[in-house]
């Protein structure tokens, strides 16, 4: 396990030397993206629009924080990580389209997002589930928001981290993914499981 | 006295205090996992939890983002007073507790995917009713977060393989939620009735301690045998592989149809946000698991 702090925007080469375990803290720039969001970026992409920032090395984060508003400043207030198993639909061409180098969120991801992670370069980096002030800790200013009329769960919010993590490496650019390590492990021991349940097989 | 007023300042703590404050128990579960636990990804997510847990009381914040589906249960007194009103009070409280606290605006109208923006719409919050003896009511908040909620199932199991067809099923479904409900979780489990039925009471027996199992000892060996299956796993905190992957396990029963064996397991994630109070007959509030904070 290898502790490493990086700067966005994060260079393909830095994003590399990630292997699955090791820990990412990050300082700079993530992008907050959940289900309509993902949608909406990939549809400005096929209509050719632009996206209201440039996401090229930088961390995607899907996250609805609770953020509230003092004069005309946003303040996130909470602001952990939702599951991601629900972005696996867009992920694939989000990270080739947009070229972002992390996607942070929890649950983990499949297949297509692990290759796309491989072949373009990216990694997922797993926040704590529920550990929402941990994360609105290490959000020193949000910069700006994008597509409120989604909702503010569901909205682009932009922040400006310090530190922002422990990001457990569970998908690195290499095609290791933890949580389908974790899960083939699981259904080879289901047998003992249902022995000691006194089930038969 | 305006009883209303009373509700409604009422299910407004009950939500902060649910929102912010993990129960004792919880919070003392985790620990114990964080002691327990080998593995070194699972421990440091069970450290991030901890302090998590720490700084949301330190800075009276949300545990987490996520401030779920608001769900109350009342055990309405048939002789209290004002019952009629109790409804408008909490949804009154909802939106109040939503621009105060605040909490995430987590109602989505699901024809035209507006978010209702204060945590109100249809039949939410929702509200729970049972009519017990007495002139109090008391008032218990669930905030319940999605991403256990998703993994939440209901099965009609065969009715011949009777409780080791529940037990298959229980663990069946812990293994395939996975990393999603982020475990550690809490389980609900619930036998009979009907397919309704069963998934009601599940859900309601996450409002119980962990530390409190079934009184039948026959139900409290199911318990303790589908918890110690279940953390046999592996899956851990968050998925990421570990010991604990469930904190504490509930079962709960109705009696069933012969042809039937409806069966519901009910996730909680660690964040298992609740908080009960007691409104008396002469208007002063009991609050039951949390202490007042002036």
């Amino acid at each position: 396990m290898v502790v490493y702090k990086f700067k966005t925007p994060i260079s393909e080469e830095d994003i590399r030397k990630l292997k699955v375990n090791d820990v990412l803290y990050i300082t700079g720039t993530i992008v907050t993206a959940r289900d309509q969001a993902h949608r909406r970026a990939l549809e400005f992409f096929k209509q050719g629009k632009p996206l209201p920032l440039n996401l090229e090395g930088l961390a995607v984060f899907h996250c609805g924080p609770v953020v509230s508003k003092e004069g005309d400043k946003w303040i996130a207030v909470a602001a952990g990580p939702t599951t991601s198993t629900r972005m696996d639909i867009f992920e694939d061409e989000f990270i080739k389209n947009f070229k972002v180098r992390v996607v942070i969120g929890k649950g983990g991801m499949g297949k297509k997002t692990t290759d796309a992670m491989s072949k373009y370069g990216a990694v997922y980096g797993a926040f704590t589930g529920g550990a929402a002030i941990l994360a609105a800790k290490a959000i020193k200013n949000i910069k700006g928001v994008e597509w409120l009329d989604l909702g503010t769960p569901e909205a682009l919010w932009i922040f400006e981290v310090e530190e922002f993590g422990p990001l457990a490496v569970a998908i690195d650019s290499h095609g290791n993914n933890i949580f389908t390590d974790i899960q083939r492990k699981v259904e080879e021991g289901k047998q003992k499981i249902y022995q000691k349940l006194g089930l038969s097989p | 006295m305006d009883i209303a007023k009373i509700v409604e300042d009422a299910a407004f703590n009950l939500l902060r205090q649910a929102v912010i404050y993990l129960p004792d128990d919880v919070k003392q579960a985790l620990k114990k996992a964080y002691v327990e636990e080998t593995s070194e990804t699972g421990k440091t997510q069970l450290k991030a939890i901890l302090d998590n847990v720490e700084l949301a009381e330190k800075y009276e914040a949300p545990v987490c983002q996520d401030t779920g589906t608001i769900i109350f249960y009342v055990k309405a007194g048939a002789e209290a007073k004002d019952l009629d009103k109790l409804e408008n009070a909490v949804i009154n409280a909802t939106r109040k507790a939503t621009k105060e606290i605040p909490l995430r605006p987590n109602s989505v109208d699901p024809f035209t995917q507006k978010n209702s923006g204060d945590n109100t719409g249809r039949y939410i919050p929702f509200l729970h009713w049972e009519i017990v003896p007495g002139n109090s009511t008391e008032l218990t908040v669930m905030t319940k977060g999605g991403g256990s909620e998703n993994v939440c199932v209901s099965g009609m199991l065969v009715p011949g393989e009777g409780i080791n067809g529940l037990k298959k099923f229980a663990i069946d479904e812990v293994i395939k939620a996975g990393a999603q409900p982020c475990p550690p979780t809490i389980l609900g489990i619930a036998i009979g009735g009907g397919a309704d039925i069963a998934m009601k009471l599940a859900k309601k027996t996450l409002l119980k301690p962990l530390n409190e199992p079934n009184p039948n000892p026959e139900i409290a060996k199911l318990e303790k045998d589908i918890f110690e299956a279940a953390n046999m796993t592996g899956i851990g905190p968050m998925g990421l592989g570990g010991k604990t992957t469930v904190l504490g396990v509930h079962v709960d029963y109705a009696f069933r149809h012969p042809a039937s064996f409806p069966a519901a397991v009910a996730f909680n994630c660690w964040a298992a946000r609740r908080a009960s109070a007691r409104i008396n007959a002469d208007g002063t509030v009991e609050y039951l698991t949390h202490k007042m904070k002036k």
